[in-house]
Order: C-alpha cells, then sequence, then structure tokens
C-alpha cells in the first residue's frame, strides 16, 4: 500500500533546519547587550558635554547670584569669586577639569548647600525615588490594567466614564491635583507635607508611608491616565486582531482571549512608555515634590534654580539624563523577552 | 431517521449592520457536508464565502446576525448557549483561517498555541501529553517538531498553514473549515498544502469545506463544490463538472478565469469578466448577476431565480435552465 499522504508530505516538506538552529535562541546575545551598552555610552558622553556647555553659555552672572549681597555686590569682591570659582579660564580649561573631576566622582562643591554636589544629591536620592518609584508603580497597575478593561469593552459606560476621568486629569496641571488634595484634607488624618515628623509615635516606616500618602495620590492621578489611555487604545488596534478570532475559535472565554492573547500583545507599548517613565522617577516630580515639601531631588532642583547653584544644577541635569539613559538601555535589554519579534531583528 | 448528517446548513442569513444601512451578505445559503466529503466553496471577494465560515461557529463580529439553522452533527449551533457553543467549538469543528500570518499569536510560541485548545477541551490531559501530542501533530503535517518553541515570525508562509492545519486538528474534530488556505502562498507550497487537506480528508474521514476564489484549485480537491455569487450559491455540483462545464454563467465566466493547464489556446485567452460584484446593499432588482450577464434577457431584470436542478446531482439558479437557450 502507499504512503498515507500526510507521510509523503512530510518527506516532500522543505528540508529540516540544522536541529541546532532550533534550540531556543538566546533571548539576549551578547552582540546586541554590548551594541545597547555602547549606544547608551555615546549618548552619556554626550549629555555630558551639552550639559557643560549649557550652563556656559546661559545668561546671567553666577558670582552675583553666589555673592552674599546679591546684586549690590562689591565689583571687586565679584572678581575674586569668579576666580575662586574658576570662572576666569579659558572654556575648554574650564571643560577639562570638569571632565577630570567627573571621572573621580566630583561634581564640585554646590554654592548654596555648603555641600558636595555628589552628598546632596545623595541624601535626597532615596526620597525621591521612593515617591516617584512608588507613584510609577501603583499608577502602570492600576492604569494597565483599567486601560485593557475599556479598550476591550470599548463604548460600555465603564469605559466612557474612565476615559472621561482619564483625559480630565490628563489635561489638569499636577501642582492644581496638588492643591485641591491640600485643601480638601488639611485638617484630616494624611499630612500635608514633609516626610517625616519628629512628633510621631509612629514607627520610622510607616510614619514615612504615611507622609507619602497625598504626594504619591497626586502624581497617581496624573499617571494614570497615561497608563489607561495608552493601554485602551493599544487594546482597541489589537480588539480585531485575527488572532483573537482564532482563539475564540478555539472555544476559550472571552476574558481568557483577553488575558491571554490580546493583552500580552497590547502590553507592548504601555511597556515602553512604562521605562520611559522610570528614567524619570531620579528627575521626581518638581512641583509635586515642592507642594509638599518633599525633601527629594525636585524640591533640590527648585532651590538650587533659585540661587542659581550652578554646580548643582549642572550635577541634577546629569544624575537626570543619566536615568533616563539607565533607563532606556534597561528597557531595550527587558523588550526582547517580551516580544520575540524584536530578538530578530 | 438516519444519523443526521456532519454539517448542514439550511437557509443561512448574515446581515451587517452597518453605518450605511443594513448589508445583506449571506442570503439564505443550503450546504450539506458529511464525513469523509469535501465541499468547495468558490466566489469573487465579497461574495459571502467568508460570512458563511464564520458563521458556522458563530464567529461573526458583534454587528452581524445570523438567521437560519446551521446543523452541526444534528444540533444547531445557531441556538446554542453560549457554554455549549465553547464546548463545541474547536472540538467538534474547527477553522484553518485565511493567510495564517494573523492568524497566529504573534508574542507566544507555536507549542502553546496548539497545546490550548487540548487542554481547554480535554479534562484529564495533562500539560505533557498535550505537547507530546502537538509534536506529534506538527510531524504530521511535515512541521518539526523542535518548531514547537518557535514563534509564528520564525517560520515560513507555508510552514505557518501547516502550523494551523496542526491546531485544527488538535482536539480531532470531524470537521474543519479552511477558508482560503492557500492564497498567500506560492503555487508549490500550495499544492503541498492542498495534497496535506486531501490526505487528511482520506485517511481520518474527516468533513472539509474549503473556501477559496481559485475555481480550479476546488474542482481538483473537492467532491462537490458550491459557486456563490452576492451572498447566494448560484450553482451546485460535483466539482470538476463545475469547472469543465458550469451551467450558470457567472461559474462559467469564474471558471474561464483561470487557464487550463495544457491548453495554450486559453492561456492565451484567458476570460475576465467585466465589471465588479453589487453592492450587497443596493442589489439589482432580478438576478443580481444579470447586469454583467453576457446571456441575460429581459426576464433577467425582474425574475429572481432560486436553485433549480439543472442536471443529474446538479443544481443551477439561472431562467435559462431547462429553456435550453443558454448563450454559449
Amino acid at each position: 500500500m502507499a504512503l498515507p499522504a500526510t507521510q509523503r508530505l512530510a518527506e516532500t516538506a522543505p528540508a529540516a533546519e540544522p536541529p541546532g538552529r532550533g534550540r531556543r535562541r538566546a533571548a539576549l546575545t551578547p552582540r546586541y547587550v554590548l551594541g545597547k551598552v555602547l549606544a547608551s555610552a555615546v549618548t552619556l558622553a554626550f549629555v555630558v558635554v551639552v550639559n557643560f556647555f549649557l550652563f556656559r553659555v546661559l545668561p546671567g552672572d553666577p558670582a552675583k547670584a553666589f555673592s552674599p549681597r546679591g546684586r549690590n555686590a562689591d565689583p571687586q569682591r565679584l572678581v575674586q569669586i569668579r576666580r575662586d570659582l574658576g570662572l576666569g579660564l579659558p572654556w575648554h580649561e574650564q571643560f577639562w577639569a570638569y571632565v577630570k573631576a567627573l571621572a573621580h566622582g566630583n561634581l564640585g562643591t554646590s554654592w548654596g548647600q555648603k555641600q558636595s554636589v555628589v552628598s546632596a544629591i545623595g541624601d535626597r536620592l532615596w526620597p525621591t525615588v521612593l515617591l516617584s518609584g512608588t507613584a510609577l508603580l501603583v499608577s502602570a497597575a492600576l492604569g494597565m490594567w483599567l486601560g485593557a478593561r475599556t479598550g476591550w469593552r470599548y463604548g460600555s459606560p465603564f469605559d466612557r466614564l474612565s476615559s472621561g476621568v482619564s483625559i480630565a486629569l490628563y489635561s489638569t496641571p499636577e501642582w492644581l491635583i496638588g492643591l485641591v488634595l491640600l485643601t480638601t484634607v488639611t485638617g484630616t488624618a494624611f499630612p500635608s507635607g514633609g516626610m517625616t515628623d519628629p512628633r510621631s509615635t509612629l514607627p520610622g516606616a510607616v510614619d514615612v508611608a504615611w507622609h507619602l500618602v497625598l504626594p504619591c495620590l497626586c502624581l497617581v492621578l496624573v499617571y494614570i491616565a497615561e497608563y489607561s489611555l495608552i493601554m485602551r487604545s493599544s487594546m482597541l488596534d489589537e480588539r480585531h486582531a485575527e488572532y483573537l478570532t482564532t482563539a475564540r475559535a478555539k472555544g476559550l472565554r472571552d476574558d481568557l482571549v483577553m488575558r491571554r492573547h490580546a493583552w500580552p500583545n497590547a502590553l507592548l507599548p504601555s511597556t515602553t512608555l512604562f521605562f520611559l517613565s522610570l528614567g524619570f522617577v531620579v528627575s521626581g516630580a518638581i512641583t509635586v515634590e515642592t507642594v509638599f515639601s518633599w525633601p527629594g531631588l525636585g524640591r533640590l532642583t527648585y532651590d538650587a534654580l533659585r540661587g542659581p547653584d550652578v554646580p548643582l544644577l549642572q550635577g541634577l541635569f546629569l544624575t537626570f539624563s543619566a536615568g533616563v539613559i539607565l533607563m532606556n538601555l534597561v528597557a531595550d535589554l527587558l523588550y526582547p523577552l517580551l516580544d520575540p519579534r524584536v530578538r530578530a531583528a | 431517521m438516519s444519523t443526521p448528517k456532519l454539517l448542514e446548513v439550511e437557509d443561512l442569513r448574515v446581515t451587517y449592520r452597518t453605518a450605511g444601512g443594513d448589508l445583506p451578505a449571506v442570503r439564505g445559503v443550503h450546504l450539506t457536508v458529511d464525513k469523509g466529503q469535501t465541499l468547495g466553496v468558490a466566489g469573487e471577494s465579497g461574495c459571502g464565502k467568508t460570512s458563511v465560515a464564520s458563521a458556522i461557529l458563530r464567529l461573526l463580529p458583534p454587528g452581524a446576525r445570523a438567521t437560519g439553522r446551521v446543523l452541526l452533527q444534528g444540533e444547531d449551533v445557531l441556538a446554542m448557549n453560549w457554554g455549549r457553543l465553547r464546548a463545541v467549538r474547536w472540538s467538534a469543528a474547527a477553522i484553518v483561517f485565511q493567510g495564517a500570518m494573523h492568524a497566529l499569536n504573534p508574542v507566544r510560541t507555536i507549542g502553546r498555541q496548539i497545546v490550548e485548545p487540548i487542554l481547554l477541551h480535554e479534562r484529564g490531559v495533562g500539560a505533557r501529553a498535550a505537547r507530546k501530542r502537538a509534536a506529534g501533530l506538527l510531524e504530521q503535517v511535515g512541521v518539526p517538531s523542535w518548531r514547537l518553541r518557535s514563534y509564528p515570525h520564525e517560520l515560513s508562509g507555508g510552514q505557518r498553514q501547516r502550523v494551523m492545519i496542526a491546531m485544527a486538528l488538535a482536539c480531532a474534530p470531524d470537521l474543519i473549515i479552511a477558508d482560503e488556505p492557500t492564497t498567500a502562498l506560492d503555487v508549490m507550497v500550495q499544492a503541498q498544502v492542498l495534497d496535506l487537506l486531501r490526505g487528511l480528508v482520506r485517511e481520518r474521514g474527516l468533513g472539509l469545506v474549503l473556501i477559496s476564489h481559485d475555481l480550479a484549485v476546488l474542482a481538483d480537491v473537492c467532491d462537490r463544490v458550491a459557486v456563490m455569487y452576492a451572498g447566494r450559491v448560484v450553482e451546485e455540483g460535483p466539482g470538476h463538472r463545475l469547472f469543465t462545464d458550469a451551467v450558470h454563467p457567472y461559474a462559467r465566466a469564474l471558471a474561464a478565469a483561470f487557464p487550463t493547464i495544457g491548453d495554450p489556446a486559453s492561456r492565451l485567452a484567458p476570460h475576465g469578466l467585466p465589471g465588479d460584484p453589487p453592492d450587497p446593499r443596493g442589489l439589482p432588482t432580478g438576478c443580481p448577476f444579470h447586469p454583467r450577464c453576457a446571456a441575460a434577457v429581459e426576464r433577467c431584470r425582474t425574475e429572481d431565480v432560486l436553485l433549480r436542478p439543472a442536471a443529474p446531482d446538479r443544481s443551477a439558479a439561472c431562467v435559462h435552465i431547462g429553456t435550453e437557450a443558454v448563450a454559449p
């Protein structure tokens, strides 16, 4: 008897690829990682250069700001200050000195804080990461959940309510939300400013968490709209994808079709947004930290701007840029794990 | 009564609600398929082929309404509750979709996608057993089993279509609906995929509904072929007869559009059909084909013709049937 058709066919089918290529391809090849790391390093170097010269071309005389008597300072005193600060040197020498110091982890001394820029930033880093990080995690999780639901049930009353509120919150400035929160909760259980209260009887961590509630809520209200709207629109794009019809044809329940098939595909744009925002965790929310007197990098930036405290600002800008670049690198390295198609590229 | 047929579609009508009014995509279609049988459904784009395929498992988009009866082993799919419908999907009838590129989920491995319906429909089958079966199915359709760990984009078009077929076989359904399974493939791969489907029908005794615009392919593979035009079957009969001597002018034009291999005359003078299929929202009066029909007479403008017996085992919807006056 002749061979069954399917078996015959298997033999005429395109020759099997060598088994070596069949091994699950490593998600991250050394080449890919090295390329991304190098690109980040180049970007960072570029930022260092721009960051340095940006402050040299800005109008205004730092010496005046630095002088205790401000604008009415004694001209001779100003010259003295300029010399102390190294502002009299040619630009290329200043730049070289800056790069050398940077290589040793020295960002100079803050004019206003009377301490090194590195330690000033180091002191404020943790509160900012705590505030922005918490807000980011909460808003990303809630926003993605909300966006997935509303996109899947496009046009439902829940969708219309959620989208309306999201757009309203998205278009409201964060300081306004902060002020509304401040005025409405004054005198209630949650403290309106600072990070700790020396009079508090609560244990340290709980006290911090307690202080965290309002500024964090303020940031979540702003961020959540972004996630829910982006997740909603990617869900809308995926909603009519043909593989979802396949999933339905298999007999999956509607919620499984959404969770197992639509969601992982719709997740990609929001993930990109999440990692981009992670970069901004470091720069924090300048307005929110100021409104709620949160002792983070945002407040520090606000104070430095009023000086202007040039070395501190320069250090802050560099830190913020480095944060964004680093998190972009992390996103680039994680993306192939989420979307297999990126691995082939 | 004898045992019910595998699939009986009776007076199926599908209407899409659109902003421009109701769109009747399918207007009273009757089809029958039995085990081990292959039914071809042919027609131009927009004639309602895919709507029929989707309606069989109630996979129409939300704005569509299907009426009539779709009897799957005697049970009306259109009247099932959701739970029963989900149980029937894929285990009683599976679909091989057109253009397998988009019908497979890009971020899940082939293996997970084949295993999914097995785990869903067959209680008591563990993940390991399901995976083993998936590997066997892949080998059976001519894809090496290590491909279970691959993602759809890593496969060629032909392999993806084979994966779709392996997936359709996962729960050993009695009926497979293949909607343009070979459309995006080159001729060699197309022949392989058709061979595969033909072999499955023969070996497993499956019923197959094969949907294609390519009448030549259908005539070659199918026991019976139904030609659709403007949401209705206009001619139905044995596959090879329909291709070689169609009765209905539309079916004849469709057959003439494909040159006969080995016949230089037909290759040099392929016959196209002028004009486009009518908009279902504003169908012409009488026979919907009459504006494009070379054999149209005055009666065609007013008289809507339904299928009538044309010869033993064949039927067609044309006023000329039985009048001898079919134009050449």
